[in-house]
């Protein structure tokens, strides 16, 4: 097979791809906050930090330090060290990525620096995947975290000012999760446990449906949800049936429902296996959490935590992973300008 | 969801005019979105915010009884509530308060007192001149801003009026 036919072979479709020999997601690695950790998904996360300064002198740090603990234990878990990573993929919420770039410097491992707000897990896994399955590298880590007072100071208020959040606002959570993507090689299948590959992926497009409420991203962000399941059920040819989860990153309550929705409009039913990580990661009554988590890592520990077990004990053999972010910034929102979104869908599958 | 709701998302779906789209998804949204209840959040506003006004009479009736005249008593109530506002929002419970009472919190006085306070608890980290000293006004300061230029201009009209033998 020439260069070129290979190169071909692995476009599907207008944006999607499809690995002719995926690549294996050999560990996972997820560190929570303590609401989290209270959460319905706590015990399956990593490490829960009770302490949301995690003994730093300010948020930024904190959120830096979740994210070194997530490479340390995902690197613990695949038996490896810094020096093995030929690349690592990741960001985060705050402004120039400051939370990746002070978090992960120690490891000293090349670096590639991506920012798509809360869809970033399935940014870096997509490139992370590529990267592999191209040839360029063997062993690539894909990481994002997120932070809920980092991220209230930068996109909200402070703290500690005495405001109301709306019903449709979501709650960002704290943590960071990472995984390790390898060529087949480099896999090795645990007893009894299934291996997970990145089959696939769609790729998003900026969306923007005109919302301007950064107190409801869950309905700006839906159509880039539905556009980009919808590019990958009609790429591949498939039904929803397809998957046995499709799961988006942060929609929450009101955006989940405007999905299902949409879908619905152009005969695609995902409401039997169709799962938000941002619904699923609080208790929406207990923990006072409105329409749900949000946040780079909130899709990256539900993932990590939760989507990953599921996959390698065989209760899932099919997922669609869809992070969502909203791309918005404080001085897009103060001039006016409506909220642009997007999702990228990963499919990972357990073999 | 009703069927007038999936009604209206269908439009949304079929429409091909951009701004058509994007204000009915607007709409659409607005319909599924679930809001407060406006009466249930005045009920808390007006007795969380009279609560807040009755302790400030208490206080203004306390020092009258001392011996300071109304004026007096009145200045002394301010900084005692500002006082109050500051500390509970330095021990993080002014925002526990406000997420219940809403306007209740916002509109006495406790409430600008909060909005300047927050922002020095957050930005100490960024150090004295450019965390607390560029950022405590980060809520206030339109207030401030617009406070000062409206009492100006009523100033002026004040002025203007007077001049012309009106008051």
């Amino acid at each position: 097979m020439s260069e070129q036919e290979n190169k071909q072979s692995k476009m599907v479709g207008k944006q999607s791809i499809i690995f002719k020999d995926p690549p294996c997601i050999i560990a996972g690695s997820s560190i929570a906050g303590k609401k989290e950790g209270e959460g319905p998904l706590g015990s399956m996360f990593d490490l829960i930090q009770q302490d949301p300064m995690l003994g730093k002198n300010n948020w930024e740090e904190a959120e830096s330090e979740l994210m070194k603990e997530a490479v340390e234990k995902v690197l613990q878990k695949a038996a490896l060290k810094s020096q093995d990573i030929r690349y690592l993929i990741g960001g985060d919420l705050l402004g120039q990525l400051i939370a990746t770039s002070f978090g992960i410097a120690e490891y000293e491992i090349p670096m590639l620096g991506i920012y798509g707000a809360c869809s970033t897990m399935g940014e870096a896994m997509s490139i992370g995947a590529m990267l592999v399955d191209g040839g360029f590298a063997d062993k690539v880590l894909a990481i994002t975290s997120s932070h809920f007072a980092g991220a209230e100071k930068q996109f909200r208020f402070p703290l500690d000012y005495g405001n109301q959040r709306p019903y449709s606002a979501t709650w960002t959570v704290t943590g960071s999760g990472a995984v390790i993507i390898t060529d087949r090689n480099n896999a090795k299948q645990n007893n009894g446990e299934k291996m997970v590959v990145i089959k696939g992926m769609t790729t998003g497009k900026i969306i923007n449906f005109g919302i301007k409420d950064p107190m409801n991203m869950g309905a700006a962000m839906a159509p880039a949800a539905y556009e980009t399941i919808r590019q990958n059920f009609e790429d591949l040819n498939i039904k929803p049936e397809y998957y046995d989860k499709i799961i988006t990153g942060d929609l929450g309550y009101v955006g989940k429902n405007i999905l299902i929705d949409m879908l619905k409009e152009k005969g695609y039913d995902i409401s039997p296996n169709h799962m938000d990580c941002g619904v699923e990661i609080f208790d929406k009554d207990e923990q006072d959490t409105h329409s749900g988590g949000s946040g780079c890592g909130c899709s990256a520990i539900t993932f990590t935590g939760y989507v990953l077990k599921q996959l390698r004990e065989g209760h899932w053999n099919r997922v669609l992973f869809i992070p969502t972010g909203a791309l918005l910034s404080q001085t897009s929102y103060n001039e006016g300008n409506t909220i642009p979104s997007i999702a990228h869908a990963v499919m990972v599958e357990a073999v | 969801m009703g069927n007038e709701n999936k009604g209206n998302l269908s439009g949304v779906m079929k429409e091909q005019d951009k701004k058509t789209r994007d204000k009915n998804y607007n709409q659409y949204v607005k319909q599924v979105t679930p809001k407060f209840s406006i009466f249930n959040n005045c009920v808390k506003a007006f007795i969380i915010g009279g609560f807040i006004c009755t302790i400030g009479q208490i206080f203004t009736n306390y020092y009258i009884s001392m011996g300071a005249d109304k004026e007096m008593a009145k200045s002394y109530n301010s900084i005692t509530l500002v006082f109050l506002s500051v500390l509970l929002t330095g021990l993080g419970l002014y925002q526990k308060l406000a997420k219940f009472a809403g306007a209740g919190t916002l509109v006495p006085i406790t409430g600008f007192a909060n909005s300047v306070a927050a922002p020095v608890v957050e930005y100490k980290t960024e150090g004295q001149v450019f965390g607390v000293g560029c950022k405590i006004f980060l809520i206030a300061g339109p207030v401030i801003l617009y406070g000062i230029f409206t009492s100006w201009v009523l100033g002026l009209i004040y002025y203007i009026l007077k001049q012309i033998g009106i008051v």
